[in-house]
């Protein structure tokens, strides 16, 4: 396909949409009020224009997939048997799946905790600090870039180089210049795992950091100068003060963490592909989606496991809003 | 007041050295992205930034280009042909003793032939009898290089290396998948919020739960409805409009979330008053609603278009792999694999892939915050 051809359908898909709402809208407005006199029946109609293409597009691409997803888990490879349990049990018994279950956990458990730390902590400071700011500006960047642009930035710092060469890499240089070996960093099994979680915290301290910043403008000024009136350190003032008060705060960001780390797929893929034992969920399933012609049972077990992971955050995100809606 | 200085020192310390560790890595990448190629393979990036010094061999031309002089047989030449500033510090003859001679000597040979070198590389070798050999002798030399930087390797990529075409194609992918859902949710979430119909809180409930839903329970039934889709009508399974719908479908929750809290805080009176004199729903979109949430589309539009700018799993899944629809993250990756050790694409493709991210970053920068302060979830 040529780019000129590419620009076309660019601006046809664009205009498609546009088109739509416009056309029907103005078939509504122009002819709508003389032949449905009613105006109920009017304001109904209205209503299926405004909502249909959000509805299909919500139905094709979340509800029903969710459904079918479950339903193929309890199919064979092709979709097309019924066999009951038989990829769930594949998959209690499948020592990958156990290391990438083992790996997400510890994901989950690192990376929300780090960036969240991170970002309260950074926040904090950059507060009280006039060049603020810029700081937080350059903190925050990787937020804006592309997991395998970060995956890139990254494997260029774990270069590594045999022992008789010129390091390259950051990491290894430096560890060079202390008297060590160079290591080949992505390739040690557990440790390895960290290397790539520290490219998450990296991106996701950003996100944690902007948050906080917002909310710590929200503590009243008058709590923290008496405090410091009274003498209290910035250290206590920190955990006596800020962290309580920022409470609800710290659990919106740590969920919302939780969430990209659960689903987390690019930066494993770029990295090691999987190997040396950093295999997750996500990536584990993207292998069996098309490995020896894709295995839609076993895909979807894979995704269910991701997808029990978010039921709890779900169920509490349906809660609130049912709270919020009774007010 | 001692105490609270020492403190604010100690906080100034810390957030600098965050702030150090933050951007080296991106630093070290851009670094690298501009320099020679065959430098960035022996060298760490950071010796780039100094003066540094570098032994290299060269050699001298041989018998074909000697002129008669003064009663000397002379090659004269130029060791390297480069405008970077480089000086030669010192020389040498054999590879045992590479600095034996300094700028002015005279250093030598074993057949009595005797060679002269500036700074710059131009050297005279003479004799008094005629030189015999096709090739030169080699001259060992230790220069002091000056931090230089070149665009060579953007040339190469971006035009060689496909990454080019990558980023149009990114563009094609990311550009509707950011204005299809702005306008179907606008649509959407106006209907959430100001009008009235059956199983609308129920609609909103499932918008919510979707928030959270992983697009990988979506990824295994969309691609069968695709493939069935294409065999059925006989076009690519994988395409263009495929990949719109598909991010459409997965950024539909959270944009139309974040439209719906917006839109909740616009006066009811306002729609009131409008309704009064006659404006139907759709006037009322067109003449109060948009105009009034061009913030709120900026920091929509921001999420959604990074979001798709910087996906990969969605381009790979449903893009065919081929130079034509192959988005950046997806060549990036494929490189990784086929030129890992060629850092300087690499690094300069990694590097045009985060321009306009980075743009986006610093250009809207305010409105990037607003879009995540104010709640983006996405699955």
């Amino acid at each position: 396909m040529t780019i000129l051809n590419l620009v076309f359908i660019v601006f046809l898909g664009i205009l498609f949409f546009i088109a739509y709402f416009h056309i029907s809208n103005y078939i509504l407005d122009t002819y709508g009020n003389k032949t449905l006199k009613r105006y109920n029946f009017e304001n109904s109609i209205r209503v299926i224009v405004f909502i249909t293409p959000a509805f299909i597009v919500l139905f094709i691409f979340i509800l029903y997939p969710v459904f079918e997803t479950v339903r193929l888990s309890f199919y064979d490879k092709f979709g097309r048997e019924f066999v009951g349990l038989y990829n769930y049990k594949w998959a209690i018994n499948d020592p990958e799946f156990r290391r990438s279950i083992l790996n997400n956990l510890v994901w989950l458990l690192v990376v929300p905790t780090l960036s969240t730390f991170f970002g309260l902590v950074i926040a904090n400071l950059a507060d009280r600090i006039w060049w603020g700011s810029i700081a937080k500006s350059i903190i925050f960047m990787p937020m804006a870039i592309s997991f395998v642009g970060a995956g890139v930035i990254w494997k260029f710092i774990y270069e590594y180089r045999g022992p008789e060469n010129t390091q390259i890499g950051l990491l290894n240089a430096i560890i060079v210049s202390l008297g060590y070996e160079p290591q080949a960093w992505l390739t040690i099994p557990m440790w390895n795992n960290f290397f790539l979680m520290a490219i998450m915290i990296w991106i996701q301290t950003g996100l944690a950091l902007v948050i906080f910043s917002a909310a710590l403008r929200s503590i009243p000024k008058e709590m923290l100068e008496a405090a410091r009136i009274d003498g209290a350190s910035e250290l206590k003032i920190f955990f006596s003060i800020i962290i309580p008060y920022l409470e609800q705060t710290i659990l919106v960001i740590w969920t919302l963490i939780t969430i990209i780390v659960l689903r987390i797929f690019d930066i494993i893929f770029a990295m090691t592909n999987g190997e040396w034992q950093t295999g997750v969920l996500a990536n584990l399933m993207y292998d069996w989606m098309f490995r020896g012609g894709g295995d839609s049972g076993r895909g979807s077990v894979l995704a269910i496991v991701i997808m029990i992971g978010v039921i709890p955050i779900l169920a509490w995100n349906l809660y609130k809003h049912r709270q919020e809606q009774k007010i | 007041m001692k105490k609270f200085s020492i403190s604010s020192l100690l906080s100034q310390l810390l957030l600098l050295l965050f702030v150090i560790i933050w951007i080296i890595p991106t630093f070290g990448l851009f670094i690298s992205s501009l320099r020679d190629k065959d430098l960035l393979a022996i060298s760490g990036w950071w010796t780039s930034l100094t003066t540094t010094e570098v032994n290299e061999i060269y050699r001298m031309s041989g018998m074909e280009s000697q002129i008669e002089e003064d009663g000397y047989f002379k090659i004269k030449g130029k060791l390297f042909e480069d405008n970077s500033g480089k000086k030669i510090e010192s020389f040498g003859i054999t590879s045992k003793k590479i600095n034996e001679f300094n700028i002015g000597d005279v250093a030598i040979f074993k057949d009595e032939s005797e060679v002269l070198l500036d700074e710059d590389g131009n050297y005279e070798w003479r004799s008094r009898t005629e030189f015999k050999k096709k090739k030169g002798k080699r001259l060992f030399t230790t220069s002091l290089s000056p931090p230089a930087f070149t665009f060579e390797n953007y040339r190469e990529v971006l035009f060689k290396e496909g990454i080019g075409r990558a980023f149009v194609n990114t563009m094609a992918v990311a550009l509707p998948s950011t204005l299809i859902p702005l306008i179907i949710c606008s649509f959407f979430a106006y209907s959430l919020t100001w009008m009235k119909f059956y199983g609308r809180d129920t609609l909103l409930a499932i918008i919510i739960a979707s928030l959270v839903v992983p697009l990988q329970m979506s990824l295994i039934p969309i691609l069968t409805i695709y493939n069935d889709f294409g065999a059925l009508f006989g076009v690519a399974a994988k395409s263009y409009p495929g990949v719109w719908m598909a991010h459409t479908g997965f950024g539909l929750a959270s944009t139309t979330f974040l439209l719906r809290n917006f839109l909740k805080s616009l006066p009811n009176e306002m729609m009131e008053a409008a309704k009064v004199d006659g404006a139907s729903h759709y006037d009322i979109f067109l003449r109060i609603i948009i105009p009034l949430s061009i913030p709120a589309f900026a920091s929509i539009f921001i999420l959604q278009f990074l979001w798709c700018w910087n996906d990969l799993l969605v381009g790979l899944v449903f893009l065919d792999q081929v130079p034509s629809e192959i988005i950046l993250t997806a060549k990036l990756k494929e490189l990784l694999g086929s030129r890992g050790e060629n850092w300087e694409i690499l690094t300069t493709g990694a590097f045009v892939s985060m321009t306009v991210p980075l743009f986006i970053f610093f250009a809207l920068q305010r409105y990037f915050i607003r879009g995540l302060v104010a709640g983006s979830v996405k699955g």
